[in-house]
C-alpha cells in the first residue's frame, strides 16, 4: 500500500467546512499547501528586497533575478505595453515555481499536479485576454480569428478552427502543466517502489537495486529542472497570450 | 572623547565621500553603461545557447507532453462545443460530428504550430515582431525550443 503512485495526490480535509450556500469549502491539505506556497513566495520576496543594498546579498539577487526574468520576458514577448500584466504574470509565475518546486520535497503535497488548480490558473490568463482584448479594441479584436491571405470560401472554415483553436489554448496550458507534474511524480515513485520491492529478494536483489536507485537520483534532478521549466513554459505562454489581447492583427 | 568622535568622522567622511563621489561617479556610471552594453550582447547570444543544452536532459518527454496536450485539447474544446451545440439546438448528432471534426483539424494545427512546422498566421507575426524591435521572432524560437 506504501507503494501506490497515486496515493500522494489524494486530498484530505484538514478543516471541515461543508455546506457554504451548497459548496463544500473544506480546508484541505491541497489549501494548506497552497497557503505555504503563498507564504514562501511572499517571505522570500519579503526579505529579499528588505535590506535593499546597493551591492546586493544573496537572497536579494535571487529575488532581482527573478524580477528581471519575468520583466525581460514579459518586454520580449509583449512589448513594453505588455508590462502594465507585470503583477499577473509574475505572480502566476511565483506561483506555480515555488509550488513545483514544494513538490519536490518528500511528503509534500503537490498543488499543481490537480488539473483543477492548473485549469483555474489558465482560466484567469484567458479570461484575461478576452476581457483585455474586448475592452481595448472592441471587435477588432476578433480580427484574431481571420488570418490574411485566406480566399473567401474558405473564411468560415479556417475562423472555425482559428476559434477552436483558441479555446484550447487554457486547457493545452493547464494540461501541459499538470501532467508533466503528475507523471513525474508517478515515474519517481514508481522506480522508488522499484528499489525498496527488488531489496527484498536477498543479496542479489539489492545489487539489482542499485539500477532504479541510480534512476531515481537522475529523475530527481530531471523534476527539478522540469519544476522551472513548467513555471517558466507557463508564465511565457502567458505572455504570448497577452500579446494577442494587446496587438490582434489590425 | 569617545562622545565627541563620532560626529566628527562621519562628518568628515561624508566631505569626502562626497567629494570623492562627484568625480567618481561619472566614472562609474561609464563603466556601468559598458558593463550593460556587453551584458545586452550576451543576452543575444543566450537564448540561441539554451536550447541546446536542454536537448540533452529528457526534452523527448516533454516534447511529446507538449504535443499530445496541444492536440487532445484541440479535440476537446471540439467535441464540447459539439456536444453544447446538439443539446442546446437539438442538432443531435451533426453538431457532434461537425465539431468533433473541426476540432481535430484545430488539434492538428495547435500541434503544427507548437513544433514549428506551420508558422504564426500572417496577421500576428509581424505584429509581434514590431512593437519590442524585432524581439518577436526570439520569441516563437524560444516557445519552439523549449516545452
Amino acid at each position: 500500500m506504501a507503494q501506490d503512485p497515486i496515493k500522494q495526490f489524494e486530498i484530505n480535509t484538514i478543516v471541515p467546512i461543508e455546506n457554504v450556500a451548497g459548496l463544500d469549502l473544506s480546508f484541505t491539505n491541497s489549501s494548506l499547501f497552497m497557503v505555504a506556497t503563498v507564504a514562501t513566495a511572499s517571505a522570500f520576496l519579503y526579505f529579499g528586497s528588505a535590506n535593499r543594498g546597493l551591492v546586493p546579498g544573496r537572497l536579494q539577487s535571487m529575488t532581482e533575478m527573478s524580477y528581471e526574468f519575468v520583466a525581460s520576458m514579459l518586454r520580449d514577448a509583449a512589448g513594453s505595453e505588455g508590462m502594465r500584466f507585470f503583477p499577473l504574470v509574475f505572480s502566476l509565475f511565483m506561483f506555480v515555481l515555488f509550488a513545483n518546486l514544494f513538490g519536490m520535497f518528500p511528503y509534500f503535497f503537490t498543488v499543481t499536479s490537480h488539473i483543477v488548480v492548473t485549469f483555474a490558473l489558465a482560466m484567469l490568463v484567458i479570461g484575461t485576454v478576452i476581457v483585455y482584448g474586448f475592452w481595448k479594441h472592441g471587435l477588432k479584436f476578433l480580427g484574431l480569428f481571420v488570418p490574411e491571405g485566406v480566399p473567401g470560401y474558405l473564411v468560415p472554415l479556417v475562423v472555425a478552427i482559428e476559434v477552436i483553436s483558441f479555446l484550447s489554448r487554457p486547457i493545452s496550458l493547464s494540461v501541459r502543466l499538470f501532467a508533466n507534474m503528475l507523471a513525474g511524480h508517478i515515474t519517481l515513485k514508481v522506480f522508488a517502489g522499484f528499489v525498496v520491492s527488488l531489496s527484498a529478494f536477498g543479496a542479489v536483489g539489492v545489487l539489482g537495486a542499485v539500477l532504479p536507485m541510480i534512476m531515481v537520483v537522475a529523475i530527481t534532478a530531471l523534476e527539478f529542472l522540469v519544476s522551472f521549466l513548467q513555471a517558466y513554459v507557463f508564465a511565457i505562454l502567458t505572455c504570448i497570450y497577452l500579446n494577442d489581447a494587446l496587438h490582434p492583427s489590425h | 572623547m569617545a562622545a565627541s568622535k563620532p560626529p566628527g568622522t562621519p562628518d568628515g567622511k561624508d566631505g569626502n565621500g562626497h567629494a570623492a563621489n562627484s568625480s567618481h561617479d561619472a566614472g562609474l556610471e561609464q563603466r556601468r553603461r559598458a558593463l550593460d552594453e556587453a551584458l545586452a550582447e550576451r543576452r543575444v547570444a543566450d537564448p540561441a545557447a539554451e536550447p541546446e543544452r536542454q536537448k540533452g536532459a529528457g526534452s523527448g518527454f516533454g516534447k511529446a507532453l507538449k504535443l499530445s496536450s496541444e492536440f487532445v485539447a484541440g479535440i476537446l474544446v471540439g467535441a464540447g462545443l459539439g456536444y453544447l451545440l446538439d443539446t442546446f439546438a437539438g442538432t443531435s448528432p451533426w453538431g457532434m460530428i461537425v465539431f468533433l471534426m473541426l476540432g481535430f483539424a484545430a488539434g492538428i494545427l495547435n500541434m503544427l504550430r507548437a513544433a514549428g512546422v506551420v508558422a504564426e498566421p500572417a496577421g500576428r507575426a509581424p505584429d509581434r515582431k514590431a512593437p519590442p524591435g524585432g524581439a518577436g521572432s526570439d520569441e516563437t524560437e524560444d516557445r519552439d525550443g523549449r516545452h
